[in-house]
């Protein structure tokens, strides 16, 4: 992948140009489904894109010293973080990528979470800080699941390579190590019932209580963003490779959208759990699926 | 008026998010705010949001008659949230401290204390006209542009009740 390649994935396709509308896209899918499943008419197709620009309009509190300046960076770090993530997706087949790539992707996309627990304590609000401490314990708790159910993935196909792991056809492991993550993106999205760190009217809005206008909108950006970045991870890994790219394309563009769909029933059909359920349910009900299928990753890999 | 402060305006309009608070209310205008956000109003198509933190809020809905330990808190929120903004008084309490007037708790009513742009009047107001209070405090928000309205300084807050200068006047 040279320079030209990386920058074009990076700032157009599947990047930034792109990515955004997307995930202004996803957040209106969140919510008029959500709207529709209650009977309601619900937000207008460009909701999200209205909510941005107004959010961009408004005044933002003045914060000196070290604390300002952290708060200014956290959103903009989260935003690059997440907008790298999603250029890493092998949309396009035969668009480039190397060897580790999926290592990078997974790194990317915990920047995000990282950013919010530490937004949190530098807004240095109680309700932040609470917020905080809920994202630290969940994303502990969520991302042992996450990673194993991944790298066994990886492990059983020989590789860490994203188009190859696309390419590969798939085999039953993968598809145990798929349902693993799905399980895990509510809580990697924040979405119920495991919208713990930003328990919106319980503590306030949790990590983003004290963050307005500009930055708060480029928090909501980010957050469209993961959502466009976990669904496409889940899309790259479940789907079967098409030889055609005109065909791929719009095959992937439609699984992902009915992953989002998916999980906006889950949300609409659930309520919070408390957060030490919420632990619980990964540490004791789901870590047992991960474990098996590392080990029989491993176990295939002797065999072979 | 160019094209990106047609846009702003026109988003503003359409993306009010809400910050509820209670300044001694006895409730009844609480839950009829409550009720316009559920599915039955449906206030979400016009873009509306409740939101947990006053710093992420546009409109600032105030009910009850302002007491005299809540003076403070409306105060501090008011400043909390971003400018630009508008306040929306939902009830009689706020305009009028309404059955409560002559009582020494009260400080209010509420535009003595803030600027307020919307009364919606009703002992309690139903949702369908609370939500054309925030339609209109929306519009005003559109209208008042990028500048950020530097609120008048409000008068102290008289420690004793209106009509305290005429003693027997109005009291039990």
């Amino acid at each position: 992948m040279n320079l030209i390649t990386a920058l074009a994935r990076l700032l157009i396709f599947p990047g930034l140009l792109f990515a955004v509308p997307v995930a202004w896209f996803f957040l209106w899918v969140e919510r008029k489904s959500v709207a529709m499943m209650q009977e309601r008419i619900g937000p207008p197709f460009m909701q999200p894109f209205f909510d941005f620009i107004k959010l961009l309009g408004k005044s933002t509190p003045s914060r000196s010293g070290v604390d300002g300046l952290l708060m200014k960076a956290w959103p903009l770090i989260a935003v690059s973080a997440a907008v790298g993530a999603v250029g890493l997706l092998p949309v396009l087949p035969s668009s480039g990528g190397f060897e580790g790539d999926l290592i990078l992707l997974l790194a990317l996309l915990e920047v995000p979470a990282i950013c919010i627990i530490a937004a949190g304590f530098s807004s240095r609000s109680l309700f932040g800080e609470i917020g905080s401490a809920r994202e630290a314990v969940l994303t502990v708790s969520y991302n042992i699941v996450f990673l194993l159910a991944i790298v066994s993935i990886a492990f059983s196909q020989h590789t860490f390579r994203l188009e190859a792991l696309a390419q590969l056809p798939a085999t039953p492991l993968r598809y145990l190590g798929v349902l693993a993550i799905l399980v895990c993106i509510p809580a990697k999205l924040h979405i119920n019932p495991f919208s713990l760190p930003n328990a919106e009217q319980e503590i306030y809005s949790g990590p983003l209580t004290e963050y307005a206008g500009p930055e708060l909108a480029m928090w909501q950006l980010s957050h469209g963003l993961e959502w466009v970045a976990a669904t496409g991870l889940v899309a790259t890994l479940a789907l079967p490779h098409v030889a055609f790219w005109w065909l791929g394309i719009p095959i992937f563009a439609a699984f992902s959208f009915g992953i989002v769909l998916l999980l906006s029933v889950l949300a609409a059909a659930t309520a919070r759990l408390a957060i030490d359920t919420t632990v619980r349910f990964y540490w004791q009900c789901t870590l047992v699926f991960a474990v098996l299928a590392i080990s029989s990753a491993l176990f295939m890999r002797i065999r072979s | 008026m160019n094209l990106w402060n047609k846009l702003m305006c026109y988003s503003r309009r359409h993306s009010p998010w809400l910050f509820h608070m209670n300044s001694g209310s006895c409730n009844g205008c609480d839950i009829e705010l409550v009720a316009s956000m559920t599915p039955r109003y449906d206030a979400e198509q016009l873009g509306v949001c409740l939101e947990g933190s006053p710093r992420h809020a546009d409109i600032l809905c105030i009910t009850g008659p302002v007491t005299h330990t809540s003076v403070r808190a409306v105060q501090t929120v008011y400043a909390q949230v971003c400018g630009p903004k508008a306040v929306v008084a939902i009830g009689s309490c706020p305009a009028t401290t309404n059955v409560f007037i002559d009582s020494r708790v009260l400080a209010g009513p509420l535009n003595r204390h803030i600027p307020v742009d919307v009364f919606v009047p009703g002992c309690p107001p139903r949702p369908d006209a609370i939500l054309q209070g925030v339609v209109k405090a929306a519009e005003i928000l559109a209208e008042r542009g990028r500048t950020v309205r530097v609120p008048e300084p409000a008068p102290a807050p008289q420690s004793t009740p209106l009509s305290s200068a005429e003693p027997g006047e109005g009291q039990p």
